[in-house]
């Protein structure tokens, strides 16, 4: 992957984010939270301004941030849909629906479309288990989803 | 009495508060007593993801256009359990139940019905075997044999007003507490409650609470397990949305009990709603004076803050916990020693679930005794459940311990969806164990579970129906603890993941016998020898359907066949001949040429060359293929 260069800017924001936490190291995930809110994901070269900031080896940052599912290394898309798989919407089709959306979209979980405008990511149990198979595009929730609905799902957005 | 009493001091309390309160930025409504009317809707994540935001705003709008807003009340309140009917308006006090209501309603709602007295019709519940519309939910088989201790304010109070939870007991047992009893006393009252951990591992409560009080140390802290990782569950999300307070007011209970002066909540970042709530009433209790120095008057200091899991499961086992609160990597370590001793920052730490501290103001209140009336005699108390899956009614309910899967699936639940028969129900998630037919009568508490070949878990309760098939149901459990493994121990890492190879060969048509032999044998070391719970459990759902669907596993291996018709690749397509009339639609759609037959014949399906895509089936406009 071609090394991403950050803004200054972005740096700058990363190292306040880090300073609101005191620079503490035992904040960490913490910090992590907040930098991928703000920039919606986290590259390799935002954790080294993180590591740096809270004096610990980029290592530990990694290793945490590949221990944990919430955080991302790639972009999500500008639609991101994330499909619930976990035991309830999984009995009721879940996999089905999955499948349906990679084969409209023609990407895998965990990829972004081409033109950056979908990513499919799975979730496990959000807990609106009573709308189970459920799959949210962006904050929008979409209950009781069908295989045969997932074109008109996607066509909001096109 | 003391209750009464405890209201002077609270009331004292609110004077001196009284300025900085509407000063401050929280606005609280503390008229309560003069509306007429109150339409509670359910602002659980379930029902807001079904427009329940849409539904107050407009019913608020309404209610204004009326001139209304001085006697009736709009808030949303917590779950009310019945999922599958939401969104869900209930009004008060006539307690009319309205179900799947849609934003549109809402004029209708308040014309009709708070206007004319007239019920709406159409949006009331219907008894599926009477399909007379009942009105009140108590009268719903849904609610019939619900007991509610742990949800007992969810649906009823606004969670983001301190003032409802507290005309409903609350703070009166924290109160007690700091004023009445010493902290061995309250260590002794939950002991003697028999309150076991509602996490899944059922350890006595009191016994946790009294460890850690007897170890000796400057700083303890209390320890709120929020990580609600099983699929499937949902309660302790709930519970934070519905009454944030109660988790509040449990936790200084026992940090009064056990002497510590901080408590951490360790909450999902995946519940947005829950920790919104949570952050509102802790800010509350703070400028209340129930959180902070010098509580109620009596000395007692206790802060509290929140940290945010990440998305790890293995994060609910508490040691793993505790790293991932420390901003490590949430990996669980050999016990002992307990947290108890030497828990967050080395410090003696009690960590206690959600629904296990929505117990406590309860008990501390009415007594142990009254606890123990309620349940089972080795597991008192009532327990939360997420029933989920192929079931009628799902939802989340809370029963007494000892009633039976039977009530719980057929009489609370309305039974398995489409009038399909029922076929397995798995507790406790991916840790626990699939039961069966002969399992429905058996009474639910924390021991008969384990001897079931499962376990009580958090409260997952997924039921399947005859068109699951039990090879895929473990092996989906198994992707899932294969993925969730933290990789520190390898016969969780290495174990796993073989079992879930072997899987892969059973439902792809390519086991053998000896396979099924390996599979039952490694899953016993798996349990055996790893380091934590999620290791020394992940092999339960391969374990429990071994034993009960023997025979399906047979099936897959010897005839390869999967009865349920799940496992694609021993799935089999073929055209019934009378049903065909030779239109070649299949024939051209086939992506492999695999349907031979020329126009006006019936066709045939060569099984060699089928990928199963089902390509045919989407086409065929006769219904003539079918699979088997």
């Amino acid at each position: 992957m071609a090394k991403l260069i950050l803004s200054n800017d972005k740096i700058e924001k990363i190292k306040a984010i880090c300073k609101s936490f005191n620079n503490e190291k035992g904040e960490v995930i913490n910090v992590l939270h907040k930098v991928q809110g703000t920039l919606g994901y986290l590259p390799a070269e935002v954790q080294e301004v993180i590591a740096q900031e809270l004096n610990v080896s980029l290592a530990h940052v990694y290793g945490i941030v590949t221990f944990y599912s919430f955080f991302s290394m790639t972009p999500k898309g500008e639609h991101p849909i994330s499909i619930c798989t976990g035991t309830a919407c999984y009995v009721r089709g879940a996999e089905k629906v999955l499948d349906e959306f990679k084969r409209q979209l023609s990407i895998k979980v965990g990829e972004t479309t081409p033109d950056g405008k979908f990513s499919i990511n799975c979730l496990r149990c959000v807990g609106v288990c009573g709308l189970a198979p459920i799959v949210y595009v962006g904050d929008k929730a979409y209950g009781k989803m069908t295989p045969e609905i997932v074109k008109d799902v996607l066509a909001e957005y096109i | 009495m003391e209750i009464f009493r405890f209201f002077l001091i609270l009331s004292f309390f609110f004077q001196n508060k009284f300025v900085s309160l509407h000063s401050g930025k929280i606005k609280l409504k503390s008229n309560m007593a003069n509306y007429k009317m109150h339409l509670l809707i359910c602002g659980g994540t379930g029902c807001k993801a079904a427009q329940a935001d849409e539904i107050l705003t407009n019913l608020r709008q309404v209610v204004e256009d009326k001139g209304l807003e001085n006697e009736v009340q709009v808030i949303h309140t917590g779950c009310f359990g019945f999922c599958e009917k939401g969104p869900i308006v209930k009004v008060l006090p006539d307690n009319t139940f309205y179900t799947q209501v849609t934003p549109d309603d809402a004029r209708e709602i308040v014309e009709e019905h708070i206007i004319k007295g007239r019920k709406v019709s159409r949006l009331l519940y219907e008894d599926p075997t009477t399909k007379e519309h009942i009105s009140d939910s108590k009268h719903m088989g849904f609610y019939l044999k619900q007991h509610r201790v742990a949800l007992r304010n969810c649906g009823f109070i606004d969670p983001e007003n301190i003032y409802e939870y507290i005309a409903r007991e609350g703070y009166s047992a924290l109160g007690k507490c700091l004023t009445e009893l010493d902290p061995q006393k309250t260590c002794d009252i939950i002991k003697q409650s028999g309150l076991r951990g509602r996490g899944g591992g059922g350890f006595p409560t009191g016994l946790k609470w009294e460890i850690t009080k007897n170890v000796p140390g400057d700083q303890k802290y209390v320890v709120c397990n929020a990580d609600e990782g099983d699929p499937g569950a949902f309660m302790d999300r709930s519970i934070l949305e519905g009454d944030p307070h109660c988790v509040i007011e449990a936790m200084a209970i026992c940090a009064y009990a056990i002497g510590a002066n901080k408590g951490l909540v360790y909450i999902r970042a995946e519940y947005p709603l829950a920790i919104e709530r949570l952050k509102i009433a802790i800010e509350q209790a703070r400028q209340y004076g129930l959180l902070g120095t010098d509580i109620l008057g009596t000395g007692f200091n206790f802060e509290m803050e929140i940290r945010y899991g990440a998305g790890a499961f293995v994060c609910g086992e508490e040691t793993a916990l505790i790293h991932s609160m420390e901003g490590m990597r949430g990996e669980p370590t050999f016990k002992p020693p307990f947290p108890s001793v030497s828990g967050y920052l080395g410090k003696p730490t009690c960590v206690n679930n959600v629904e296990t501290f929505a117990n406590v103001p309860t008990i501390i209140n009415h007594g142990a005794e009254w606890f123990r009336s309620i349940g089972t005699e080795k597991s008192p108390g009532t327990k939360v459940f997420a029933l989920a899956g192929q079931i009628n009614n799902v939802g989340l309910i809370e029963v007494p311990m000892g009633i039976t899967l039977r009530e719980v699936i057929h009489e609370i639940g309305g039974g398995i969806k489409n009038g399909k028969k029922f076929k397995a129900v798995q507790t406790g998630g991916p840790s626990g164990g699939m039961l069966t037919e002969k399992h429905l009568d058996t009474p639910i508490d924390f021991d008969n579970l384990v001897a079931a070949g499962s376990m009580m878990g958090s409260g997952g309760m997924i039921v399947m129906d005859e068109d699951s098939c039990a090879v895929s149901m473990a092996k989906f459990y198994l992707e899932f603890t294969v993925e969730e493994s933290c990789g520190k121990c390898s016969p969780c890492r290495i174990g796993n993941k073989r079992l879930h190879e072997m899987l892969e060969e059973i439902s792809h048509g390519k086991g053998t016998m000896e396979i099924l032999d390996k599979l039952r044998n490694l899953s016993q070391v798996i349990k055996d020898t790893s380091l934590c719970g999620l290791g020394q459990t992940s092999p339960n759902p391969v374990l429990s359907t071994i034993e009960n669907f023997w025979d399906e596993y047979v099936e897959h291996v010897v005839e390869k066949k999967c009865r349920a018709g799940q496992c694609k690749d021993l799935m089999q397509y073929f055209i019934i001949e009378e049903k065909c009339v030779g239109c070649t639609a299949c024939v051209r759609v086939c992506p492999v040429n695999a349907i031979a037959g020329e126009k006006k014949v019936p066709h045939t399906i060569k099984q060699d060359l089928c990928i199963k895509c089902g390509a045919c089936v989407e086409k065929c406009k006769f219904n003539a293929i079918i699979t088997k």
